[in-house]
């Protein structure tokens, strides 16, 4: 009989995973259990270091010149898809599109020449995805055609 | 021997069903009109070096370049390269080539990758087959390493987890953030680039793309960059050499 204590460990270890649970095409539950900052959210988007969203795709930031087009515009993303739908495409969309060249945002394995400091982690941390979806959620309106 | 061949036709074939383009053509007018003209080409600063360098007696039999290779008999060479090294009996770059001419045959001090005297001796070497077609050997050696260039080109790499072929093959004239993606022909290396505010090599183009999708890059001069550098120069047959050529 294994003591409460190790117990213990054990389904703190497992929390993770279960956050990510995912239900169809979307992770419904939240990764943290914390709601995100839509405000930190945006800034994580913008920035071509940490997000690097700008880099594919274009979005309501007037104040960024370089927006990318290789993806749609995250205008309306949040009128588009449920918050739970976003979590899964930015923890690993190709589970639902193998072939996209949008990177899982929350996924280490299966990755192949990883650069040394990149190593292990994933590209954004479980808080800062819940920050950029916040940020997702408040995308209601379409872009002008 | 066979199904290689027809392996590198099929894998060349994604990049020949689109009208193939230099990089120069994504260029704003202004950076081609500093390409064209030698006097605001700064890659020519490099050129007009590597010409000295290539006259200068170095080693202890006091042999320079031109003891050995007469005026002119450098044209088409690196139209032509890599090439097969039967001494190692391996694929060897331009760059490659030049350095171990410099040990091997005329003793001197080994020149490092991207140091300044091996890129100046590029640079001149290559101007002199500058508008001629990129004519890669058809030997038969080379097809190996080919078709290993081929699979790294296609193979996902980094924390990014993107191929070469993911951005060039299927995005080319696509904006990434600022910069247009070109179809990565290699038609103008050694050049300079605005961004390095300096003259560097195709393999320091490729660490760039590598890092770049947070992949860890290969060594300088390591046989995977001659490898898919093998790759690009067939898929650019016929392209016309643009040493030295300026990008953004
Ligand atoms: C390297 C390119 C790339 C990067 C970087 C990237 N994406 Fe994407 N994204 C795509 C592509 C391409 C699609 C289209 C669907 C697919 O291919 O999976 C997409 C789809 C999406 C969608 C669904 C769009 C829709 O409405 O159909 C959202 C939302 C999204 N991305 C958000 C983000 C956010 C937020 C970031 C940064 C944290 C990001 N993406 C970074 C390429 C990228
Ligand atoms: C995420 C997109 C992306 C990936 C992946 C990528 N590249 Fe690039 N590559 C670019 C962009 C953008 C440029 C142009 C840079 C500029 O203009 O500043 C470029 C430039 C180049 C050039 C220079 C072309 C010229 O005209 O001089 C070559 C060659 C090249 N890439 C080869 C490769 C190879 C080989 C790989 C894989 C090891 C690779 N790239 C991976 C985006 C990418």
């Amino acid at each position: 009989m294994p003591s409460p204590s190790i117990l213990l460990a054990f389904l703190l270890l497992a929390l993770p995973a279960a956050a990510q649970e995912v239900v169809e095409d979307a992770i419904p539950r939240s990764l943290t259990g914390t709601p995100g900052d839509a405000t930190r959210g945006r800034a994580i988007v913008a920035d071509r270091q940490r997000g690097l969203c700008l880099l594919c795709h274009s979005g309501p930031f007037p104040e960024e010149p370089f927006q990318g087009n290789l993806a749609p515009s995250l205008a309306g993303a949040g009128s588009r898809w449920t918050e739970g739908q976003l979590r899964l495409r930015l923890v690993d969309g190709k589970r639902l599109n193998p072939d996209s060249i949008m990177p899982s945002y929350h996924r280490r394995e299966g990755l192949h020449r990883v650069g040394p400091a990149f190593q292990g982690r994933t590209i954004l941390t479980a808080a800062e995805i819940e920050d950029v979806l916040a940020f997702l959620m408040t995308l209601r309106e379409e872009a002008a055609p | 021997m066979i199904h290689r061949a027809l392996m590198l036709a099929l894998l060349a074939l994604p990049a020949l069903a689109q009208e193939r383009r230099s990089g120069f053509e994504d260029m704003a007018p202004q950076t081609q009109a500093m390409q064209r003209d030698d006097t605001s080409n700064p890659g020519m600063l490099w050129a007009l070096e590597g010409e000295d360098l290539f006259r200068q007696p170095a080693g202890p039999a006091g042999q320079s370049c031109a003891s050995c290779h007469a005026e002119g008999s450098m044209q088409g060479v690196a139209a032509r390269y890599p090439a097969w090294d039967t001494a190692r009996q391996a694929p060897i770059d331009l760059a490659g080539r030049i350095a171990q001419c410099r040990t091997d045959r005329q003793g001197a001090p080994p020149l490092a990758r991207e140091s300044q005297g091996l890129l100046a001796l590029s640079a001149h070497v290559g101007q002199q087959s500058r508008g001629l077609p990129i004519a890669p050997p058809a030997d038969p050696r080379l097809d190996a390493a080919r078709v290993q260039g081929a699979a790294l080109y296609a193979e996902r790499r980094g924390q990014l987890d993107l191929s070469c072929a993911q951005c060039h093959d299927d995005h080319p004239g696509r904006r990434l953030a600022g910069s247009i993606i070109p179809q990565a022909h290699p038609t103008g290396y050694p050049l300079y680039r605005l961004e390095w505010q300096a003259l560097g090599s195709l393999q320091r183009r490729l660490r760039g793309c590598m890092t770049g999708v947070r992949a860890e890059p290969f060594a300088y001069g390591a046989p995977e960059y001659i490898a898919i550098e093998l790759f690009l120069m067939s898929r650019a047959a016929g392209l016309a050499v643009e040493t030295p050529a300026v990008r953004p």
